[in-house]
């Protein structure tokens, strides 16, 4: 149900752009206002939700360790895995952040009779990181929609994204590897009935509208051409505070745009939020040295203990017979 | 135990496990306590609650009873516990929000490995105070409900945390998997955190903890009988080696306290581990002491509360304050050492009356504890062997083939990964290891820690503990293993059950019970038995003269 209702939700998303488009006034509310409220949203959404986080301490010190502890001299440590060092933590949330180090490990376990065997899973690693990245790429690419001259690093990656020279427009890899590892998250979320079960709104409804967004991006394109100029002279507008609501460009632009806006504006308050959740993950951005080094807990409290001496008092007489040492006699 | 378990179940029925989830929507909780016996644990005795100030509750219940006896004012309870603890940590704080629900944990846990149990997926277990936590703290989860996975607190909700939190060993596999380090560990210990301040808490955690509190050790003897055992042991020792030992306790001005859980000196096959440290500290001449008074290395808090842990680990700096020690070394345990690597130096104040730990034997600085002045032992045995500091005969161990079972605290809150290997391949002739999926960072829980190990819950715990079975049965066919070594009291006392049903004729021991079988000790008689008192191979026919 949660799914209908997710894709109820792109629908009604789609509609509203659809018939706006050519509603005078419409334009400036999609082209100007709802982007800049969407960008604010964002801004101070994502700023509060990090805040929000940040504002709780990390009492214990409790990394997940991976590996080897450091320990004797002659036993070599994994330093990432289980890292002991500041260094080793920036290593290791690196190898996280951009190879999604944890996620690389998964296995599939199965059950054969009595026996569970377990075999390798790179899938969904896979297809995450060919999404995450080729998301990145894509929004670079944009850039060139915002500034003008179009950034040396903006034409470089265009032009390695556009590589092989297939088909006219260039196919860029990213555009096809996007959709691909899309339907896949899709798909898998779809028929894993175990997936199925525990997914709800929250989960259909990003990977719908990314789903959304990649495709009117590659409608316009490659099949149905917009009036590319006006676009990006809405772009750069925008970007210089001075923005020129352009006429009569097509509507498909308007709800790329506008599903565009509704992940910038929805991002800080749904799990997308993982991108800065994952810097502030205390079992990983923390070193396993907690012996060597005391982690302090801002909040440590006394409680009440059991002191010795009230241990002694209670078995004093039976300590005494059993001939054993006392504090006081 | 293992035998009223063989008689209930059988494994061919336990490994028929149906993995698909049920069509009703996950956020009705439905618990039916009376047909799920076996998988749930009874509830904490009151008089346990009481001696430890904690809140109890109106009624004396069983899980499997309509009333539970909660406060008139539950709910306000649990809500302003949980607010207040995401103020206080911000793990639990992250892990609410940053979830993407892939299921790349789904399948690492071993009860839903052993159960099919969709809610004993790490994800779902979390789910279900998430849900609480989005209706509360999230504007979509208080419009959307139940499509955003949101739903309202209630006392259904209660009893399913408390069937699937007490059915979570806080072993932390999960979080080696997921992609953001969410650690299920983390959510349990704060969500039974919350179900105790409503009185729920189970028997086999709150009593061992007021014993604890009360005497220094889990199982409630009282000092005298502390000694009594030891000395029983030491004399057992002589019997078996020839050899008479001191055993120090309360000794003051010792070098070292030396911190083992209480079950070493009470439980088999623990108590052979124990001669092992006899033989050991004697061979090398340590001056060191045990204690009474902090009798238990396992903290059964760290099952119940943070603050839990706090009052009992406070006992261990204590006592080596007031016996004068320079510094602490810690037996074979497993969330023991959860505690005392990752806890005791935040929760304590500085032991500035300690040194840092430098072994007498070979001068080694252990200087990654030099904060808290903690060390394992096996971190201890691997310098001696490494030094040449002990004289070994590993044919001592010849008639067995061990495997080794990492503990799931000290692989993967610590990463005491090779130093127990390295004493293993110095110690036996024939150690073997179980599959890669299921050792080191990976291993798999006896499934029967924090506080499961109890009777009541056999079921579930045959359940959970099916995925180390399954791999204790492969190294028994494929290379003749005959016997589960392990560094952990809980794992000890547990996987005898577990190897009887999954891979019957498999023992369980120690490494420091391997250590003591090949250590050569200054003047000892010919060995002819190890600490078991079984022949050693070759001498079997002395055995029968």
């Amino acid at each position: 149900m949660s799914l209908w209702f997710s894709i109820f939700l792109l629908i009604v998303l789609i509609a509203i752009p659809l018939i706006g488009a050519s509603i005078p006034g419409f334009p400036l509310l999609l082209g100007v206002i709802i982007p800049y409220a969407a960008i604010a949203i964002f801004l101070v959404g994502f700023v509060m939700r990090i805040i929000g986080w940040a504002k709780s301490p990390v009492p214990f010190r409790i990394p997940t360790t991976s590996g080897q502890e450091k320990s004797l001299d002659w036993i070599k440590y994994a330093k990432y895995d289980n890292p002991h060092t500041f260094w080793g933590v920036v290593v290791r949330m690196a190898l996280e952040i951009f190879f999604f180090r944890s996620l690389f490990r998964n296995t599939k376990a199965e059950l054969r009779g009595q026996k569970i065997v377990y075999g390798s899973n790179k899938y969904l690693w896979a297809a995450g990181l060919a999404f995450h990245y080729s998301f990145l790429v894509i929004f670079i690419r944009h850039f060139k929609y915002f500034v003008e001259p179009i950034p040396g690093f903006v034409s470089l990656i265009q032009f390695f994204d556009g590589f092989f020279q297939v088909g006219l427009p260039i196919l860029y890899l990213t555009d096809a590897l996007i959709v691909a590892a899309l339907g896949f998250l899709l798909l898998r979320r779809l028929l894993d009935s175990r997936l199925r079960h525990l997914s709800h709104a929250a989960d259909w409804f990003p990977l719908l509208l990314i789903l959304g967004i990649a495709s009117t991006g590659i409608l316009m394109r490659y099949f149905i051409k917009i009036d590319v100029v006006s676009a990006k002279e809405l772009g750069t507008g925008l970007l210089s505070f001075s923005p020129v609501v352009p006429i009569g460009v097509n509507p498909l632009f308007y709800i790329h745009l506008f599903l565009v806006c509704t992940l910038i504006a929805m991002f800080p308050f749904s799990k997308l939020m993982h991108l800065g959740g994952i810097f502030l993950s205390p079992t990983r951005n923390l070193a396993n040295n907690n012996r060597a080094v005391r982690h302090v807990n801002p909040w440590n409290y006394d409680v009440k203990v059991h002191t010795y001496e009230e241990y002694e008092d209670e078995f004093r007489d039976v300590m005494k017979a059993a001939d054993m040492p006392l504090d006081k006699e | 135990m293992s035998s009223s378990a063989e008689v209930k179940f059988k494994p061919e029925e336990i490994a028929r496990i149906d993995y698909s989830p049920p069509s009703e929507h996950w956020t009705d909780p439905q618990i039916d306590f009376e047909a799920k016996r076996g998988n749930w644990c009874y509830s904490g005795v009151h008089k346990s609650l009481k001696y430890l100030d904690l809140p109890v509750p109106k009624t004396k219940f069983a899980p499997n009873d309509q009333d539970w006896g909660l406060p008139e004012n539950w709910k306000e309870i649990i809500l302003e516990g949980l607010r207040k603890r995401l103020d206080r940590f911000r793990s639990l704080k992250v892990f609410m929000d940053i979830c993407v629900r892939c299921g790349a944990c789904a399948d690492k846990c071993h009860f839903f490995i052993g159960s099919g149990d969709p809610k004993n997926m790490p994800v779902m277990r979390a789910e279900l105070l998430r849900s609480i936590y989005r209706k509360e703290y999230t504007t979509a989860g208080k419009i959307m409900g139940k499509m955003v996975g949101a739903r309202d607190l209630t006392i259904d909700v209660l009893k399913e945390w408390y069937y699937y939190f007490y059915q979570c060993t806080e072993c932390r596999r999960c979080s080696v998997f997921c992609p953001y380090g969410i650690d299920t560990a983390e959510i349990t210990m704060l969500v039974r955190e919350l179900l105790a301040e409503v009185g729920m808490s189970i028997d086999w955690i709150v009593t061992p903890v007021a014993n604890s509190f009360r005497t220094g050790n889990h199982l409630g003897i009282q000092p005298h009988g502390v000694k009594d055992s030891l000395e029983f042991a030491a004399d057992d020792f002589e019997e078996i080696t020839g050899i008479k030992i001191d055993v120090p306790i309360n000794k003051k001005g010792a070098e070292v306290l030396f911190i083992a859980p209480s079950a070493d000196y009470f439980a088999e096959p623990h108590y052979y581990t124990l001669l092992g440290y006899f033989a050991l500290f004697h061979e090398i001449g340590l001056d060191y002491t045990w204690s009474t008074y902090a009798s238990e290395g396992g903290n059964f808090g760290l099952f119940h509360s943070h603050d839990m842990i706090k009052r009992l680990n406070a006992k261990t700096y204590a006592e080596a304050k007031r016996l004068g020690v320079k510094w602490i070394l810690g037996g074979e345990c497993g969330h023991m050492w959860r505690v005392y690597h990752q806890y005791m130096s935040t929760m304590q104040d500085e032991p500035s009356f300690l040194e840092v730990p430098k072994s007498p034997i070979t001068g080694t600085v252990f200087d990654h504890a030099r904060a808290t002045k903690m060390v394992h032992l096996a971190e201890f045995t691997a310098d001696l062997i490494r030094h040449g500091k002990i004289k070994l005969d590993p044919s001592r161990n010849d008639h067995w083939t061990p495997t080794y079972h990492d503990s799931c605290n000290p692989a993967r809150a610590m990463g005491l990964l090779e130093e127990p290997r390295y004493i293993l391949q110095n110690v036996c002739n024939n150690f073997v290891e179980m599959p890669e999926n299921t050792i080191r960072e990976n291993t798999f829980c006896c499934g029967s820690g924090a506080g499961l190990g109890t009777d009541e819950n056999m079921e579930m715990r045959l359940r959970g503990g099916m995925p180390r079975g399954s791999a204790v049965r492969y190294v028994q066919e494929n290379n003749d293993a005959n016997i589960l070594l392990c560094m952990c009291a809980i794992d000890k006392a547990t996987l005898p059950a577990l190897c009887d049903f999954w891979a019957p004729g498999v023992e369980v021991g120690g490494v420091h019970e391997m250590v003591g079988n090949a250590l050569i000790m200054t003047g000892e008689p010919e060995r002819k038995t190890d600490l078991r008192g079984q022949p050693l191979k070759g001498k079997e026919e002395v055995e029968n003269e």
